[in-house]
This record gives C-alpha cells, structure tokens and sequence, in this order.
C-alpha cells in the first residue's frame, strides 16, 4: 500500500511521461480491439450471407446447350422433369435431402378481400432443410400431401401483415390463380426478406394445376457429412450422369448449372480466414509497438531517474525496492492505460460498430476473453519492458549517481 | 565510532592502477566533530565514500560500531547505510519533485514507518532546523541554504551514528555556510558523531578535530584548540 502510494505520488509528479507512456499502450489495446472486432464483423456478415441456404447443398438446375454434341446442334433446351429427381434421390447415397423446384412467378394470390401477386414454390417436404426454412407455426408440406395431391399452402412471414392483414390464415383458404389452398403453416427465413415472400405448395399440385407437366426448375439435395472434396465430386458425378441421359456434352457449362455452396462457403471462409490472420498479425505488431513504447520509455525514465535512484540508495533504499518501484510503475501504467484502450475499442464497436448497415458486416465485437488476455499479456510485456531497465537501476552505484557535474 | 585500520583503495582504469588510499588508520571517536581536508586528488572523497559504505576497499580493515564493514552485499549495505549513516551533499541531492517534507520523510519509507508517523517525525526535524514553514515547498522554491538545511533534517531523521557531509558549504555562499554550520554545530551538540570532508579553512576551523590529507595519507590530525 505503501508501495503504491509513492508510485502514485511519483506518476502524478511526472504527468507527461507518464501519459505518452500510457498513450502507448492504449492505442495499441484499442487498435487490436477495433482490428479483431471488426474481422469478427466480417465474418459475422459474410457468414449471414450465407444462411439462406443450407451450407453443405448442391443446386442443380438447366438451361440451352452452348456446345454442338454428338451431331446435335447448339442452342438446345435441356429439360429437367420427375424422373431425374427419381434418379437423384434413388442412385446417390450420398444426396441426403432431396427436392425438385418448380417455380410459378407472379401469380395473383387472394385471402379473403385481399389479393396481390407473388411467387409459388412447388416443392417437396425435404425442401424445408435445403432452404433453412423454419416453421412459426403449423407444419411444412409433408409426403402425405404428395401422395394425396392435397392442395395445402405454406405462407411466409412477410405476407401475414402484407396480405392476411395480421389476421392468423392457418386452416383458411388461399386462392392461387383461382384454386383453392388450404394455408397449414406459416415459416421464416434467415436469409433475408425476400425469402419470406414465398408461398410453398407441394411439387405435384403445382405441376398439374399450373400446366407443368412432369417438368422441374431446379434439383437440389443436402450433402450429409461429406467434406468438401466429397461434395465436389458428387456434383461431378450429377454432370456426368445427367450428361450422358440428356446427351450434352458434360463440359458445357450453359447446358447444366452446378451450385456447389459447400463450395462457395469454403471460398469465403478461407478468404475470412486470411483476413482474419492478416488482422492478428496487424494486432500483433501493434502490441509490439507498445511494448517497445513501454520500455523504450522505461529506460528513458530510468535515465532520467539516475540521480534520485542514487539518491534513494544513499539513503537505505535496498535493490530490491527500486526494482519493485520500477517495475509496478511499468505495470501499473499497462495496465491502466491497457485497460482504457479497451474499453475505447469496446466503445467504438458497441456505438459506431453496431450503426453500420452492410451486407458484408454485421454486429462487430471482439471476444471479451481475447481482449482481457491481450491486455493481461501486454501487462506481462510491460512489466519484462520494465524489468531489463529497473535491474539497470538497481545495480546502479550510488557514488556514480550522486556524483556532482 | 569509527575504526579504519590501514586501509588501501586503488582505482583501475585500463592498464594502469591509480593509488588513492595508501594505508589509513584512523579513529573517531562518539560524539566527535571531525573535518577532513585536504586538496582534490589526496583522497578526502574516497574516505567519506568507504566510510558511507558507498565504496568499498582493497585492503585493511574498516570498523563501523564495532561492526566489520567489508564486502557487504547491495541489500546490507543499504540496510546499514539507513540505519547507521546519514549523507549531507554538495549538491544537496533533494528529489526536485517531492516537497520539504516529503523529502525528509524518505528514509523512513525506506524503514517501513507508516506514512502518518513519518509526515510527523519529519515536521519535527524540518522545525529542527529551522524550516518548519517551508514544509511544502518544492527544492525548486528555496534557498540553497535552506535546500542543505532540508538535506540535512533528511539525513538525521533516522537518528544515525555518523553524520557524513561531503563539501556541504561547497554551493553556499559564507553567510549561509555559517548557518549550515551552525545547525551542524546544535546536532553535534546533541551527541551526534559529524564527519564533515571540505578545503574551505574556515569551515574546518569550526570543527574540533581537522585531519589532512595529503596523496592518500594522513599529513596532519590536529584538534582545534578553542572553539569560536
């Protein structure tokens, strides 16, 4: 207590020294604060991005053929239908959930006297784990109402206020270009707003009252466990298979579209990844900055303090205790300073952090444990900073000290 | 008090050894007010600097309260230094940004005396010599007369056996040597041992014991016969 109070005495007699000193230190806390909480905020964005869809699902989906193949021209409309879904689901193992897509656009839709135009998904029950759909209320479409050609509907959140007008549509009656769906759930989407602006009925109603035939948009299916080599070899596997059904050259890329987002979420961790090391090594060379700061100035104070460590010597001050007095100064700033550059960075995140809006950002904070332990190494930092100059001091001579200029 | 017994002290530098004690013995005895003179070079320095403890020595034998000093380890040494000695400088040596008081009160820091009980001892001692008023200025803001006189309340508050002064009047200007001599006079009287290292003639007058040094021997140990 002693100790601290001539330490305190001593600092508040040498503001200026000690407040660079501090500086130091603080700048280096908060610029790793606002470096690692902003590389979170990064990741935390771009990984949102990418909740819509189930990370670990292959999309599949056709288009006119680029290529001439096997005498036939280029410019030819490959189809997906039923029976590719059949072979999908039936000949890979692997393929875990599996849906077909057939999309309706823009279809008046009424509810009671309401009425407005929206998009219709046909799909199967196994939709529900592709797009990240998740139930408020009710239940999704299930294989019984496949099996049975009910005609039932899954509404999005966003329409309950748009079109229902707040009123709870559950085991009322939709009308999509004029057929009846009884509505039997409602869901919501991480992804954005957008995807809650979708009514989901099962894939057969949607093709047979909407003239689809046995026609499909899209195929996709999740990829259980697979790792990512697994998942792009799968995807492989589907060109090759559907290539040679279909008759198209498998490297025309136009004929079928592969969406791998396995594959993409890879991409994108990996690019986050460097970022996120990058942000470290920054974070790293700060802290070293400071730490050459703290002791850079140690030795000047220790310069500085010749006379009075002499002094303090002639008059029963032991080695031990100018050490000690060096050495809690050293730490004592760090950790005050260290300590204050953190909250700042904290500060910054909460207020100015939180206020930007951007697809690629979103909700910046640095790991309260990391910071604590930054800041705790820095202190160690600061006191080895202090400790090189304050045995200097200690082993100072007081005749040396004390002799007159 | 104080017993040397034919003691060397040599500094090196490179190769070659310069000589600075050849062979002092000497003794002092409790309650003494001795000066030692002598021109810059014949060794008065290093004396004062063995006797403090401040250096050490080659050879012989120094005594300190019948207490052997030599090769003493930095955290005895300290230990003695704030028990036994208390140092008067040229220079003063104040810490310039501690006030009077607080100046005063350091060594009983350096004794674990709570900070209570040494404001108070240390108001007693600036009172002692004369300073009490000043107790919160900075060294910046006095004389240097008063600057030794605080010097000097620091170096007794520990109520040493020697008081070791080295050219204290060295800065001062005559009237204001008189009047640091003086308070060395009232301590001495109070039965304090004074060792005081000057080449000032009427400083040492003012002594009872003057000891000469000459090329790091003694020349001449007189006492002065009537004190003014």
């Amino acid at each position: 207590m002693e100790l601290i109070q001539e330490i305190f005495a001593t600092m508040s007699k040498n503001k200026l020294r000690t407040a660079l000193t501090g500086l130091s230190v603080a700048w280096g806390i908060f610029m790793l604060v606002i470096l690692l909480g902003s590389a979170n905020g990064l990741l935390n964005g771009v990984t949102s991005e990418f909740r819509d869809d189930a990370i670990n699902s292959i999309w599949v989906w056709t288009d006119v053929t680029s290529m001439p193949y096997k005498g036939m021209n280029a410019g030819r409309k490959i189809e997906l239908t039923n029976q590719d879904y059949d072979l999908v689901a039936s000949t890979y193992t692997n393929a875990d959930k599996v849906t077909a897509r057939f999309g309706l656009w823009n279809k008046p839709v009424t509810f009671k006297k309401e009425y407005g135009n929206y998009n219709v998904r046909g799909v199967h029950p196994e939709h529900v784990y592709l797009e990240n759909t998740m139930m408020i209320q009710g239940r999704f479409i299930n294989q019984t109402d496949i099996l049975e050609d009910r005609k039932v509907a899954v509404i999005g959140n966003a329409l309950i206020s748009e079109l229902c007008k707040n009123e709870n549509p559950i085991n009322q009656y939709v009308k999509i270009q004029g057929v009846n769906f009884k509505v039997v759930g409602i869901y919501k989407d991480d992804g954005n707003e957008r995807e809650e602006r979708y009514f989901y009925i099962p894939i057969n109603a949607a093709q047979t009252i909407f003239g689809g035939a046995d026609r499909v948009n899209q195929i996709a299916f999740t990829t259980g466990d697979l790792t990512l080599e697994q998942s792009q070899q799968l995807a492989n596997q589907v060109v090759q298979d559907f290539a040679r059904r279909k008759t198209f050259n498998p490297e025309d890329k136009r004929a079928i579209n592969v969406r791998n987002v396995l594959e993409n979420f890879q991409e994108v961790v990996n690019i986050i990844k460097g970022i996120s090391i990058f942000t470290w090594f920054i974070g790293f060379m700060t802290i070293i900055a400071g730490i050459v700061g703290v002791s850079n100035i140690m030795f000047i104070v220790v310069k500085e303090r010749t006379k009075e460590i002499g002094i303090r010597k002639a008059i029963g001050a032991t080695p031990g205790s100018i050490i000690r007095m060096i050495l809690i100064e050293a730490v004592f700033i760090t950790s005050l300073f260290g300590y204050m550059g953190l909250l700042g960075g904290i500060f910054l995140l909460e207020t100015v952090g939180n206020q930007i809006q951007s697809d690629f950002f979103a909700n910046p904070h640095v790991d309260l444990r990391i910071a604590l332990q930054t800041t705790a190494f820095l202190i160690f930092a600061g006191a080895l900073a202090g400790y090189i100059p304050a045995r200097k001091a200690a082993q100072i001579r007081p005749i040396e000290a004390l002799r007159d200029e | 008090m104080i017993h040397l017994n034919n003691i060397h002290k040599s500094y090196t530098t490179g190769q070659s050894t310069l000589p600075v004690l050849k062979g002092v013995s000497l003794s002092i005895q409790e309650g003494e007010f001795v000066s030692i003179m002598g021109s810059s070079g014949s060794g008065k320095s290093t004396l004062l600097n063995i006797i403090g403890m401040l250096d050490d020595y080659d050879q012989g034998e120094y005594k300190l309260d019948d207490i052997l000093i030599k090769n003493l380890t930095e955290k005895k040494a300290a230990s003695y230094r704030n028990k036994f000695l208390g140092f008067v400088f040229q220079s003063f040596n104040l810490i310039n940004y501690k006030t009077a008081l607080e100046n005063v009160a350091l060594p009983l820091y350096y004794q674990k005396v709570s900070r209570r009980k040494r404001m108070d001892q240390a108001m007693e001692y600036l009172e002692k010599v004369g300073l009490g008023p000043w107790a919160e200025h900075l060294p910046s803001e006095m004389s240097g007369g008063q600057k030794q006189r605080v010097a000097i309340a620091r170096a007794i508050i520990t109520q040493p056996k020697v008081l070791l002064a080295d050219e204290p009047t060295g800065a001062l200007d005559s009237a204001t040597s008189h009047d640091v001599m003086d308070v060395f006079k009232q301590i001495n009287g109070e039965g304090m041992t004074i060792v005081v290292v000057t080449h000032e003639n009427d400083i040492a007058e003012m002594t009872d014991r003057i000891i000469h040094f000459k090329d790091g021997v003694i020349e001449n140990d007189r006492k002065v016969a009537v004190r003014v």
